[in-house]
């Protein structure tokens, strides 16, 4: 079984998520297969697409409740834009749709009037000090591509924010062992590939990408 | 020592085009004339290092005997490239739109096949998102704040008005609008401020700029006269008449908000 493992739930590309995990030394596992979820060491659920479609991808697939219980388990996971936004209780796109549920909230579209897709490099503040951010600098450069975006009900698991044409919103979220992101950090450059590389060394070295007791507030 | 601020905004984008025909870099001159400047995936390499933030790629053979080559080099810049680009020309279907973004593209615009059968969009937007849709408007002056849309390549007159097919584009479901200005393409002698402007002040989506980058001025005025969020340009960086780095310190320097070239 593979450590590294990328949910492939039929939604588009995984091809530069599976090289910017390659690129940081590692081989993953790109697969549909439920039964290989429960055994990696490091999950990553990607994406692009609309809500509807992905949970239904991901419910069709059984994927939604093995998603569940691995983050449950305590296992790192990385969550990519899409592979954010399901981890919210409910999405507004497309009507309403229950998502994960693992973060409590729900996801908005961006008000009518502003250019949409948010799409583009904007820069990413974070709000408190994240080992998979290790090496990264404050502000730094992403690139975001979505019309809509996370609203939790506890703002506490914001670990970064962005801010598009006056809208403050998470582009950084996660607790424990858990960490999600609006912004594609395989198409972000070298920012983009160290935070895969960080995420993926803690997670296969040390087990955990918690921050470290002593630096937590 | 007081901190840098930092401006929290969404930054403009600088594109870097390659056309390409048989998996070799070209660039039209009023798409006619072409001529030979190199590998598509070593130029990728090079403007992702120099700073470029997105890539485009159109295929102007787009003969269907040749579009293997053209998923090879999809694939083989997914390989060693790490930001986003877009690769358009000879679409025609859903499935080209999905083999191209199964081998690494971000995005995928059409042109051609979208006025043909306006349909394609929706199928595409529907199928994959809309953030990955780029229609792609080959437009002609046609009278005073008039413009007529071309396809095939430029070689075709259709019906359209651009502004009306814009705004029909990003209702069926276009993430984005690449705007190419038939006049001023090849010319360097700067974008079509008027027609940009146009269309961007019509659609709710983002709008790349295409067509007639000579100068760092001409970017800088597609950028804020006309109204673009993004510039794409091919001849002014592939005979190193200008840097990605020159081009961002001016923008910079007057105002734009621009992503900084992070040094090696």
């Amino acid at each position: 079984m593979a450590d590294v493992v990328i949910v492939d739930y039929g939604a588009g590309n995984l091809r530069s998520v599976a090289r910017a995990v390659a690129h940081a030394g590692f081989e993953p596992l790109v697969t549909a297969e439920a039964s290989a979820i429960p055994a990696a060491r490091a999950l990553i659920v990607p994406g692009v697409g609309a809500a509807e479609d992905t949970m239904a991808h991901l419910r069709q697939g059984g994927l939604d409740g093995p998603i569940v219980d691995y983050i449950a388990s305590g296992r790192p996971f990385l969550g990519v834009c899409m592979g954010m936004q399901a981890l919210f209780e409910l999405s507004e796109e497309g009507g309403r749709h229950e998502c994960l549920g693992v973060l409590g909230g729900r996801i908005v579209r961006f008000p009518f009037g502003m250019t949409v897709p948010h799409m583009g490099w904007n820069t990413v503040h974070l709000e408190r000090p994240h080992p998979v951010f290790e090496g990264i600098a404050q502000d730094d450069y992403f690139y975001f591509v979505h019309s809509y975006h996370g609203v939790p009900e506890d703002h506490s698991v914001v670990i970064g924010s962005t801010e598009y044409w006056g809208v403050t919103f998470p582009a950084v979220v996660g607790r424990d062992n858990f960490i999600a992101t609006q912004f594609h950090p395989e198409k972000s450059g070298r920012s983009g590939l160290r935070l895969y590389a960080n995420f993926l060394r803690l997670a296969l070295e040390h087990g955990s990408i918690a921050p470290a007791a002593t630096t937590a507030s | 020592m007081p901190r840098k601020r930092v401006r929290r905004v969404l930054t403009k984008r600088i594109i870097p085009c390659f056309d390409v025909a048989d998996g070799r870099v070209v660039k039209g001159v009023s798409f006619v004339e072409l001529r030979d400047a190199g590998d598509p995936v070593e130029l990728a390499r090079k403007y992702d290092l120099a700073g470029a933030d997105e890539l485009v790629f159109l295929d102007i053979t787009a003969s269907s005997d040749a579009r293997t080559s053209v998923y090879d080099m999809i694939r083989r810049t997914c390989d060693q490239v790490f930001i986003p680009f877009t690769v358009g020309g000879g679409v025609r279907s859903v499935q080209d739109i999905r083999l191209m973004l199964e081998a690494g593209a971000e995005k995928v615009s059409v042109n051609t096949a979208a006025i043909e059968r306006p349909a394609l969009i929706e199928e595409g937007a529907k199928g994959f998102g809309s953030q990955c849709v780029v229609v792609a408007i080959d437009a002609k002056r046609a009278g005073e704040g008039r413009w007529r849309v071309y396809t095939h390549g430029g070689r075709r007159e259709t019906e359209r008005d651009a502004v009306e097919w814009a705004r029909e584009a990003v209702e069926r479901g276009a993430g984005e609008l690449l705007v190419t200005s038939m006049d001023s393409d090849g010319h360097q002698q700067g974008y079509d401020l008027k027609l940009l402007r146009a269309i961007s002040d019509a659609v709710d989506v983002p709008v790349i700029a295409s067509g007639g980058a000579g100068e760092p001025s001409h970017l800088y005025d597609a950028l804020t006269e006309g109204g673009a969020d993004a510039v794409l340009a091919a001849s002014i960086f592939h005979f190193g008449t200008h840097t990605i780095q020159s081009i961002k310190a001016y923008l910079t320097e007057r105002g734009v908000p621009i992503r900084p070239v992070m040094p090696a």
